[in-house]
């Protein structure tokens, strides 16, 4: 297809949304870059879906402002907008083929007829459906249903695209193929798109940047392998990847569990509670004495869990607390593995101990 | 073989159940088989079974003055009456299937009351109104009435279309650049055009059915069909009016024909 026009910024700022006492989004704010993946990422409920329907107009937000490439469009009705939109359910009209699916938005537009034959035919390339313009609707499988529904989203050139778990329809196999696609798709094209999804995994192979929502507002924002490494919130920590959480107290800048003085590269501040938040592979069963920049924790070895290319175990630390180790099944590895109640010592790199605020 | 070993009860035992289904359609069929035969009958009142065989009670239904107008007054108030009912009806139901109404609820219950409370009153209130607003006897007085009567099935039948249809549709015709009107036009109503042409063939015959309310506020030039049928019932017990009523029934068969063919076809489409 046709290049986009230049892709536009968007600023969101201060958005609100009650239904009746309950708020639904709490005073947003969000910047996304000119031709930026960014995904909204975040549980069922916590607003994604309601943020998105208020970008493309739909629902009408109770205070805020949203700018695209400058111009402020809060007031425009949903077909100004010149937004492309990609629903969970597609949303394809079952009365129209293929070819008039895509034609739609260009016939809204008065795009001359010869263009509109032109243009579908492209996008149709674009999404590799060449020859099925004339299907009906009910005649697609799901993947390709996605793909019709990406084509009409974007065979108008929209300002930007909004996507709505567009693939959780689909089983896991095809999920991930046409995640790729989607990602090659936008990387040819550059247009500036808001993606959501509740899955993890999804958001981390195919954002520039993700989004943490959680009950209406933003968590915390970041590229994924950062989001991943340096999570701020015990809420992000959780949801993206697993961990265990180790309470502890800060005095003078160091944090205790217990009697034991732990290291962290993390910033601290002087005094508090936290939780130190550690990535179950980052666990090691310790060796001898700890070095400097290793901290060293005695447990009791728990349950083992097998699954299939690894295992994990669970580790009792005390008062309660319980550590999650992860590795890989070699052999080596499985023969040392210590048995079910044997009192064991692991060990955590400073680096891999995260602090995040408690509750 | 294996079939008949599945069946938890086979159909010897569940004879009873063939016979009381038989039993329901008898009561169901007959009077209108009666009615039918009757309206052949040689005898000049209403005979089962008539003596002779004729055809003369239709040709005096089509030959009559004053049945040719009554019926050409039952036409004309039932197609303006299906004129006026789709729309709004459609409309309504629309707006109480949006949701984002505070008291769609409210004014869907108000809506399709009409169809709880009992005809003969509605017949007395809007005779008492009529006197006062000059409508009795007029063509506009009937529309509003079956107007009145014929928008809850309309809204009923319309609402249950859009309940099995994907707003989301609506929503994508918009985002993609149609005004709300078009996005409608295009996309929602061929959708849910079924239910349309079925909540039209509702006001249709819901007004051209109609005695109760016809009978309180039409006379003279106005009387519908229907009106008339019933005054001769009592005045005059004669053949002519099972020939009508014949008529009648072939109308209604026709229509319901049509809108079920419309249908299979639809439905094999998609
Ligand atoms: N029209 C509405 N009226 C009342 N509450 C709503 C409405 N739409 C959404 N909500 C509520 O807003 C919250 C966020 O919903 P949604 O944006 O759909 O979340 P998500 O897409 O993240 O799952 C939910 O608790 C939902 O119940
Ligand atoms: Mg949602």
């Amino acid at each position: 297809m046709s290049t986009l026009g230049a892709a536009l910024p968007i600023r969101i700022r201060g958005i609100e949304k009650k239904y009746g006492p309950v708020t639904i989004l709490q005073r947003l704010d969000l910047d996304v870059a000119a031709g930026e993946f960014l995904t909204l990422l975040g549980p069922s409920g916590s607003g994604k879906t309601t943020l998105l329907m208020i970008l493309a107009g739909f629902v009408r937000p109770d205070a805020g402002s949203i700018k695209i490439g400058g111009d402020e469009i809060i007031a425009a009705p949903p077909h100004r907008r010149n937004i492309g939109m990609v629903f969970q359910n597609y949303a394809l009209f079952p009365h129209m083929s293929v070819s008039q699916n895509i034609a739609f938005p260009l016939r809204q537009r008065r795009v001359p007829a010869a263009d509109i034959v032109r243009r579908v035919t492209s996008a149709l390339e674009m999404v590799r459906l060449n020859g099925y313009g004339e299907r009906r609707i009910n005649q697609l499988s799901g993947g390709q249903r996605q793909r019709v529904a990406l084509a009409r989203a974007m065979v108008f050139e929209p300002r930007i695209v909004l996507m709505d778990e567009p693939l959780s329809a689909l089983d896991k196999g095809l999920r991930e193929h046409m995640q790729l696609e989607l990602r090659d798709l936008h990387r040819s094209l550059g247009m500036t798109t808001i993606y959501v999804t509740h899955d993890q995994r999804e958001a981390i192979t195919m954002s520039d940047r993700i989004a943490v929502m959680n009950g209406g507002a933003i968590e915390q924002i970041d590229r994924p392998e950062a989001l991943y490494a340096h999570p701020r919130t015990h809420f992000v920590a959780s949801f993206i990847g697993e961990s265990s959480f180790i309470p502890v107290d800060i005095r003078d800048g160091v944090p205790w569990f217990r009697d034991a003085k732990l290291q962290t590269t993390a910033r601290t501040s002087s005094s508090g509670r936290y939780l130190m938040s550690v990535r179950p592979e980052k666990v090691r069963l310790a060796a001898a004495g700890g070095d400097d920049g290793i901290n060293i924790l005695a447990g009791v070895m728990g349950d083992v869990i097998y699954q299939g290319d690894s295992f994990a175990c669970s580790i009792d630390i005390g008062d309660g607390v319980k550590l999650t180790m992860r590795d890989y099944c070699r052999e080596d590895t499985m023969a040392r593995l210590p048995a079910r109640g044997e009192s064991i010592r692991v060990s955590i790199a400073a680096s891999d101990a995260i602090l995040v605020e408690a509750g | 073989m294996s079939r008949d070993a599945d069946l938890p009860i086979s159909h010897w035992s569940r004879l009873w159940l063939y016979c009381f289904g038989a039993l329901i359609l008898f009561f169901l069929i007959a009077p209108s088989v009666i009615v039918v035969v009757m309206s052949f009958s040689g005898s000049s009142f209403l005979q089962f079974p008539p003596q002779s065989w004729s055809l003369r009670w239709y040709t005096r239904y089509f030959e009559s003055m004053e049945w040719r107008e009554a019926t050409g007054v039952s036409l004309k108030v039932a197609i303006m009456t299906t004129l006026v009912a789709t729309p709004l009806g459609s409309a309504a139901a629309y707006a109480v299937n949006l949701k984002t109404l505070r008291y769609g609820n409210v004014a869907l219950a108000v809506l399709v009351s009409a169809i709880i409370i009992p005809v003969i009153l509605i017949g007395i209130g809007v005779f008492f109104l009529y006197a006062r607003l000059g409508l009795n006897n007029t063509f506009t007085g009937l529309v509003i009435a079956h107007t009145a009567l014929a928008l809850p099935l309309v809204v009923m039948t319309v609402l249950a279309g859009l309940r099995s249809y994907d707003m989301d549709q609506e929503r994508a015709a918009r985002s993609l650049g149609a005004t709300p009107l078009r996005a409608f036009i295009e996309v929602t109503m061929p959708q849910i055009s079924l239910s349309i042409i079925a909540a039209s063939l509702f006001a249709f015959i819901t007004s051209f059915d109609e005695v109760v309310v016809s009978f309180f506020t039409s006379g003279g030039d106005m009387s519908t069909l229907s009106r008339r049928m019933f005054t001769s019932l009592r005045d005059e017990i004669d053949p002519t009016i099972a020939a009508i009523s014949t008529c009648l029934i072939i109308l209604s068969v026709i229509l319901l024909s049509v809108a079920h063919l419309v249908g299979a076809s639809r439905t094999r489409e998609s």
